[in-house]
């Protein structure tokens, strides 16, 4: 079979599941379904399965881009390190190009000299060392090679990427690299998730959870959202095959009443998760408070590192400051990223935001909202693509409305 | 935890303070070099400018000058690949068959090259030897001979190892014109084999140079292959580009903008290699917007196009051509657009590239 038939026979499951909903609701409403992870947005829309959803199936976007949640505040320390003299930051591709607020208000020793400091690549551009890494450890054969440069590894990303940067540090620990520290922006995603839902400012009908997430923390943690939130969870992998299952899945669940938590993705995913990557994760980070772009603050979200490792920590190596968070003035992230607005709603959306010129961390990401509406849906009419948002006004109902921004 | 949500929106704004206008970049970025849409705003803002003329305004692969006989194509191009060698290839190939493809998809037959070596202080000379040699070799097995050139050589910090520079002369029989006005609806959209072999090969070698991989350049002289579609189907090609920096994408998306014409491609007859498939996708990046260097897009009228297959087909550098697209039945418009029918028979927008090819992070 092709991938064309297995995904043409998960939609008339789908729709099959959608039917017998409405049948035992006594009425038609839309669905909508929230995939958490930034690699089901990016698949959703590079295989084009948005455009063949069903009009009352929407699939729409959490806090799963782990460039698109990083905090501003995080992001302008990482701005003002990479502008000290003498400063390697090794980092992920994505997260070169998102801009800070432009403020500078790393004191006197990290005074910028370099103008116009926007982002990692404008820095690159006027002499800064940053370099894309494809692994943690390439960070430690850099710091290795330059034994005089203070080398900074930039770990952003979920539980998927935590054991990496934890490998990292507990290397540079047994080896005692001196010039080598981490500026963790490490995020947890349940916490997330259950103050997103907590909020009660988005309703959603079911949840595709993350493979890759859940290969690593277990399928368990999303019982939670089950049982407190009465959400159907289903745990899916990456392919486009896997996400149609999930979505024909998820509707099924919500066509018998009974919320459960069904794990589509056996082969790689089990009850608890992969033990070797959370005793890393355990051994070098502890559960922190920490901010979140859009979520503010929220307990247990973030993974700092243990006081062991303080020395391998950039914050304390270079008693670095708490800076303010400011978001930036007229873009929508924020709600983008909580799925509460449309790329489309923000009045910067692809006029004076886009992937050549991002305001935004949603448009600089290959996983954000807005820079995969510009790439693939843009152009695109109405009746064709039904994005991750919901474009038209629906009035928010108690049964489990959704609060539309109307484009 | 504060609040999560305020719902005002700010009102819609046509022109917002961030809009800045050609000085975003007050410097030269990598992605100005990564022959996507920071390459269109370089040439645009900042050369195309000072030295516009009509032969030039054409960006075709060469600039042509008529004569009275027949005409010239005169193209040039610099190679700056890191690792100077690579599966499949080296700096020296690439610096001869890129720019003897330039000439060929104008319809060009080469005649001359002229190459130009800049030389990084310590590169090894056992290198250069074999990036000569590989440079015979190349414009041997297109039979176009180097008949002028130049050395410099800078200090250590200045370059990195070697880069070339090539230029090359053609001649084009009056008898032919590929062009993109000669673009129109019905037409189908061909190519010569898979997709990304050559971009992926050069960024493993650089970024993974202990991963051992069967992928590698697809970096090939075309012109024999070309002159022969050109002799056997006269009046059947209207226009021949090479997908190279910025890949299929890029260049499909500057047809449909140039041609005003909507594009449709299909992802199922897109070839491309499983290797090739799975490596980018290890690398998050999509195969249709990386480098290759041994591949033409043609458009072909399409009661030509089963013919011209078969001859693309029974040529060793055509083995896997295949038909893998359309030019719609739509009317002319400036919003034209290139369309992916995916695997799964969804659609979407085929974009040019940003520039600079950024692995994602998961």
């Amino acid at each position: 079979m092709t991938a064309a038939e297995i995904v043409r026979g998960y939609l008339t499951q789908l729709n099959r599941a959608a039917d017998a909903l409405a049948k035992r609701e006594g009425r038609t409403r839309n669905l909508i379904f929230m995939e958490i992870c930034g690699t089901h947005t990016m698949t959703a829309f590079r295989t084009g399965l948005h455009s063949l959803l069903p009009p009352t199936i929407k699939l729409l976007s959490g806090p799963g881009c782990p460039v698109c949640v990083t905090a501003q505040s995080d992001i302008d320390q990482l701005l003002n390190l990479a502008t000290t003299p003498n400063t390697t930051i090794c980092t992920y591709g994505d997260m070169l190009r998102v801009p800070g607020s432009t403020q500078n208000l790393g004191g006197e020793n990290r005074k910028s000299k370099i103008e116009n400091q926007k982002s990692l690549e404008s820095a690159r551009s006027q002499g800064a060392d940053i370099r894309v890494i494809y692994s943690t450890l390439d960070t430690l054969t850099y710091a290795q090679n330059n034994p005089t440069r203070e080398v900074i590894l930039a770990a952003v990303g979920f539980e998927t990427t935590a054991p990496a940067t934890a490998a990292a540090i507990l290397q540079a620990h047994s080896t005692n690299l001196k010039n080598f520290s981490v500026l963790a922006s490490h995020k947890r995603v349940l916490p997330a998730m259950t103050a997103l839902l907590d909020s009660g400012e988005v309703h959603i009908d079911g949840l595709l959870c993350p493979g890759h997430v859940s290969a690593i923390t277990g399928s368990a943690i999303f019982q939670t959202l089950v049982e407190k939130y009465h959400l159907p969870c289903v745990i899916a992998g990456f392919e486009e095959t896997h996400m149609a299952a999930a979505l024909a899945t998820l509707a099924e669940i919500l066509a018998t009443g009974t919320p459960q938590l069904l794990n589509n993705y056996k082969e790689a995913v089990t009850p608890h998760g992969n033990p070797a990557a959370l005793a890393l994760i355990h051994e070098v980070f502890q559960p922190a408070s920490v901010r979140w772009r859009a979520l503010g603050e929220i307990p247990a979200s973030g993974l700092t590192i243990r006081n062991k490792f303080a020395a391998f920590d950039a914050t304390k190596k270079f008693n670095l400051p708490t800076l303010p968070d400011r978001e930036i003035p007229n873009c929508l992230c924020s709600k983008v990223i909580l799925g509460a607005a449309s790329p489309k709603n923000c009045p910067l959306f692809a006029t004076a935001c886009t992937p050549i010129h991002p305001i935004g961390p949603c448009m600089v990401s290959s996983e954000g909202t807005c820079a995969a509406h510009f790439k693939y849906a843009r152009h695109l009419s109405h009746t064709t693509i039904r994005a991750a948002t919901v474009r038209e006004r629906q009035a928010p109902s108690k049964e489990g409305g959704f609060h539309a921004y109307v484009a | 935890m504060h609040t999560l949500l305020d719902k005002t929106i700010p009102p819609q704004k046509k022109h917002s303070p961030f809009t800045i206008p050609n000085s975003q970049f007050p410097r030269v970025l990598l992605a100005h070099g990564g022959g996507g849409q920071l390459t269109d705003s370089l040439l645009n803002n900042h050369i195309l400018p000072h030295i516009s003329n009509p032969i030039l305004n054409d960006l075709l692969d060469s600039g042509i000058l008529p004569t009275t006989t027949n005409r010239l194509a005169i193209s040039i191009d610099s190679y700056v690949v890191t690792p100077w060698k690579f599966p499949g290839g080296d700096i020296g190939r690439l610096a001869v068959s890129g720019t003897i493809n330039d000439l060929a998809v104008t319809g060009a037959t080469p005649l001359a090259l002229a190459l130009s070596i800049i030389l990084a202080e310590g590169f090894e000379l056992t290198h250069l030897d074999a990036v000569m040699a590989s440079i015979a070799t190349t414009a041997k097995e297109a039979n176009v001979r180097i008949i002028t050139g130049d050395t410099k050589v800078v200090a250590h910090n200045q370059a990195d190892g070697i880069y070339l520079t090539t230029a090359g002369l053609g001649s084009i029989p009056h008898s032919t014109n590929l062009h993109p006005s000669q673009i129109t609806t019905g037409q189908l959209l061909l190519l010569n084999g898979p997709i990304a072999d050559h971009g992926l090969a050069v960024m493993l070698a650089r970024e993974f140079p202990d991963v051992t991989t069967t992928l590698q350049s697809d970096v090939a002289p075309l012109n024999h292959l070309i002159h022969t579609l050109m002799t056997e189907h006269p009046n059947a090609i209207t226009f021949m580009r090479d997908p190279t920096r910025g890949g299929l994408a890029g260049l499909c998306a500057d047809l449909a903008r140039q041609t005003r014409l909507h594009i449709t491609l299909d992802e199922s007859a897109i070839p491309i290699r499983h290797e090739a498939r799975h490596a980018a996708d290890m690398l998050g990046l999509d195969p249709l917007e990386i480098a290759n260097e041994g591949k033409i897009l043609l458009t072909v009228h399409p009661q030509h196009a089963q013919q011209v297959l078969q001859t693309l087909r029974s040529h060793p550098l055509g083995r896997d051509s295949a038909i893998i697209g359309q030019i719609d039945k739509a009317e002319h418009t400036p919003d034209a657009i290139c369309e992916l029918r995916t695997l799964i028979g969804g659609r979407r927008i085929i974009h040019k590239p940003y520039g600079e090819q950024l692995p994602r992070i998961c």
